[in-house]
């Protein structure tokens, strides 16, 4: 493959000619380049690895454990920044035009803004990996990473947002949202914490939806702007009974550890580390009302300069044993329906909160997705899109 | 120029490096452009340019279906930012912490200066000194997690407003952040007013003395007028750093102030232009802010 061996050579000389060599991705380039189906644009074949992958991804995602392997068997040194938070991904995947990183583990209100803006590239995933077959059913095209058919990568790990509590100050167990949202008489008033973020204003929604039906909540993610000022004035009422909002999940475990919080959402990492830590009792319930969720995607930039080592990365990451690993380690849930055994085995009891393979539980978690003006229903594009909902939380979070 | 240069008249020099400076002293523009050159340089296109930029962005405005940047000038973001009440709460808060953070460290400040200045021995004053600015060799995210710990619910702080019988647990709240910012700027309040004071002339206070003012007379008519111009400069610190600053809010705080609604605008609404609009906010303050303190001859006592 002389032709890759002279991109990589120009590499160490010139970024610019490496990245003119690395775009050959979408171009249904020569050589060794991955390379295109013919008709749709996406993504169909591996060619032969760049020797460096530069990643996005949540903290706990890419532990040395599983990357370490990947590294061995692919040749593709792998770098990985942090994201902390969906929007820091989505600006870290526009760096440098789009060739900062490769790749981007997008939970779904990152997703389809990314999609959006063209910044992820379409992937054969059918083709290029057999193990998608074995990808849960409700994972197979959802609606955060395939858009009219299209697929734009493949499902990592999902989970719900939990609510999370201190079993020894919070009593009895809470069942119901009601415990960090209603401020009349609220014991916990001053302990309980939330998502710093817009997407949180859908676990505003979705307790709408279930306590005042006369609303008309269809989907937390669908909100009219009449619905949306309903959603942002139960969160404003909310902020004087929160002690602090956690943005990064170790706020979250700072807090609960000081005593500060005893209450609110939480994502199953939070409460796995909390355990493990031993410091404080806690526990967490999926509360009557249902709860919001996120599923993963790693994404591929469509102006990867190393797309060959991505393509082998996501075909890595939907291999069963991999997937188990990262779900026992993350406290997160595979998406490939054949990690489960494994983890069942390894869990124990616990098995049951990770609700594996599970696609009528995951049918009722409203998984995160970007909030766009076309309600995506008969009601057409009367809904309030992300940058609404951006302006309504910082009202929310400005006001004290 | 009718001078005869200096170069011109004694033999050349050796060396290339003596011809090089010889020529130099012949033409002075290019020695001064040389010189001053590579400073402005940096000035005008680092610091004015960005600021020039952000003033420009924030005529501009964001589609909001694309979320690109439209280049049409505009007066939308500031009509945006009067019109919504929480960016006012926002600048107030904002301002009230950092006019309550300034008062903390000149009360604060000025028995710490006037110690070292006036009453400390000679040789103490340096170690003093080295004291106040000791803070200042650890990290500034070191000392701010330090008070993250402090006034956490089972910090110290707690305890011992715990023995005092309050048990009320200021962690995440308004006072841990205005006492992080107070801790934060002491020194750059105390300094100004150190040098200040040590250039009060001791002659004032003797003539003073001699006429027959006590220590509290001379302390109000004499030392604090000639020591009002280096308080203000502290002000300027410690006002301007706390207007500033974002980082302790996030963590040792709960509510917004100006740099984090700008951060929030900037890196989650990505509404750079509206982000830029209200960056000039603090901006504006800190000018008449300026203004006033150069009025009060602030600028001569840095």
């Amino acid at each position: 493959m002389k032709h890759v061996g002279r991109c990589m050579a120009l590499f160490g000389v010139l970024a610019i000619a490496a990245a003119a060599c690395g775009s050959n991705d979408n171009g249904g380039g020569g050589g060794g380049a991955a390379s295109s189906a013919s008709g749709g644009g996406a993504v169909s074949s591996i060619g032969p690895t760049e020797g460096q992958l530069n990643l996005i991804a949540w903290p706990g995602y890419t532990q040395k454990s599983w990357v370490k392997p990947f590294e061995d068997q692919s040749g593709c040194k792998v770098t990985v920044k942090y994201g902390n938070t969906s929007d820091e991904m989505v600006q870290l995947m526009r760096q440098s035009g789009g060739t900062a990183y490769d790749g981007v583990s997008a939970s779904g209100d990152a997703t389809n803004r990314l999609i959006a803006a063209g910044d992820v590239a379409a992937v054969d995933v059918n083709t290029l990996f057999p193990e998608y077959a074995d990808v849960m059913q409700s994972l197979q095209e959802p609606a955060h990473n395939t858009v009219d058919g299209v697929h734009y990568g493949v499902p990592y790990m999902w989970g719900p947002n939990i609510l999370m509590f201190n079993t020894d100050m919070v009593k009895p167990a809470p069942t119901s949202w009601s415990s960090v949202f209603e401020t009349s008489a609220n014991p916990y008033a001053g302990k309980v914490t939330a998502y710093e973020s817009p997407i949180y204003i859908a676990d505003a929604a979705l307790y709408l939806k279930a306590t005042q039906p006369d609303l008309g909540i269809t989907d937390p993610y669908e909100l009219t702007q009449d619905q949306l000022t309903a959603a942002t004035d139960l969160l404003k009422q909310q902020a004087g009974m929160i002690k602090k909002y956690w943005s990064v999940y170790t706020d979250e475990i700072d807090g609960f550890e000081a005593g500060d919080m005893v209450i609110g959402t939480a994502w199953p990492v939070n409460q796995s580390i909390l355990v493990s830590d031993g410091k404080v009792p806690v526990s967490s319930v999926i509360p009557k009302e249902g709860v919001t969720g996120w599923a993963d995607t790693w994404m591929m930039s469509s102006h990867a300069m190393h797309p060959n080592c991505m393509l082998k990365w996501m075909e890595y990451t939907l291999q069963p044993d991999v997937q188990t690993q990262v779900a026992e380690y993350y406290g997160a849930t595979p998406s490939n329906t054949k990690s489960c055994a494994q983890l069942n085995k390894d869990l124990g009891a616990d098995a049951k909160n990770y609700h594996c393979g599970d696609d009528a539980f995951l049918s009722q978690v409203a998984l995160w997705k970007t909030p766009l003006s076309e309600c995506g229903d008969d009601r057409g594009a009367t809904c309030t899109d992300y940058s609404t909902w951006t302006n309504a939380w910082t009202e929310v979070r400005g006001q004290g | 120029m009718t001078n005869v240069p200096a170069a011109r008249a004694t033999p050349p020099p050796e060396g290339s490096g003596r011809r090089a400076s010889a020529w130099l002293h012949g033409h002075r523009r290019v020695k001064l452009g040389l010189t001053l050159g590579p400073t402005l340089t940096w000035m005008i296109v680092v610091y004015l340019a960005s600021l020039v930029l952000l003033l420009i962005t924030s005529f501009w405005s964001l589609n909001e279906l694309t979320s690109q940047i439209e280049r049409i000038w505009t007066l939308k973001n500031f009509q945006t930012l009067w019109s919504t009440p929480v960016y006012r709460t926002i600048t107030i808060r904002s301002v009230g912490m950092a006019a309550a953070v300034t008062l903390t460290d000149l009360v604060l400040a000025f028995p710490i200066a006037y110690l070292i200045a006036r009453m400390a021995r000679p040789r103490m004053r340096p170690l003093l000194l080295l004291a106040v600015v000791m803070p200042l060799w650890s990290n500034y995210l070191v000392r701010v997690f330090a008070w993250k710990i402090i006034t956490s619910g089972n910090g110290p702080l707690h305890s011992l407003l715990g023995l005092v019988g309050i048990d009320h647990s200021i962690s995440a709240s308004n006072i841990a952040v205005w006492l992080t910012f107070s801790y934060l700027w002491l020194p750059f309040a105390i300094l100004p007013i150190f040098g200040a004071l040590e250039r009060v002339p001791d002659s004032l206070l003797e003539a003073s003395s001699d006429l027959g003012a006590r220590g509290g007379l001379t302390f109000r008519r004499v030392i604090v007028p000639l020591v009002f111009p280096g308080m203000v400069a502290a002000t300027i610190f410690t006002f301007s750093l706390t207007l500033g600053d974002y980082i302790a809010p996030i963590l040792v705080g709960k509510a917004f102030f100006i740099g984090n609604a700008i951060y929030n605008l900037a890196g989650v609404a990505q509404n750079l232009p509206l982000a830029a609009a209200f960056a000039i906010v603090p901006i504006v303050i800190m000018g008449a802010y300026l203004v006033v303190a150069r009025k009060l001859g602030a600028f001569e006592a840095i």
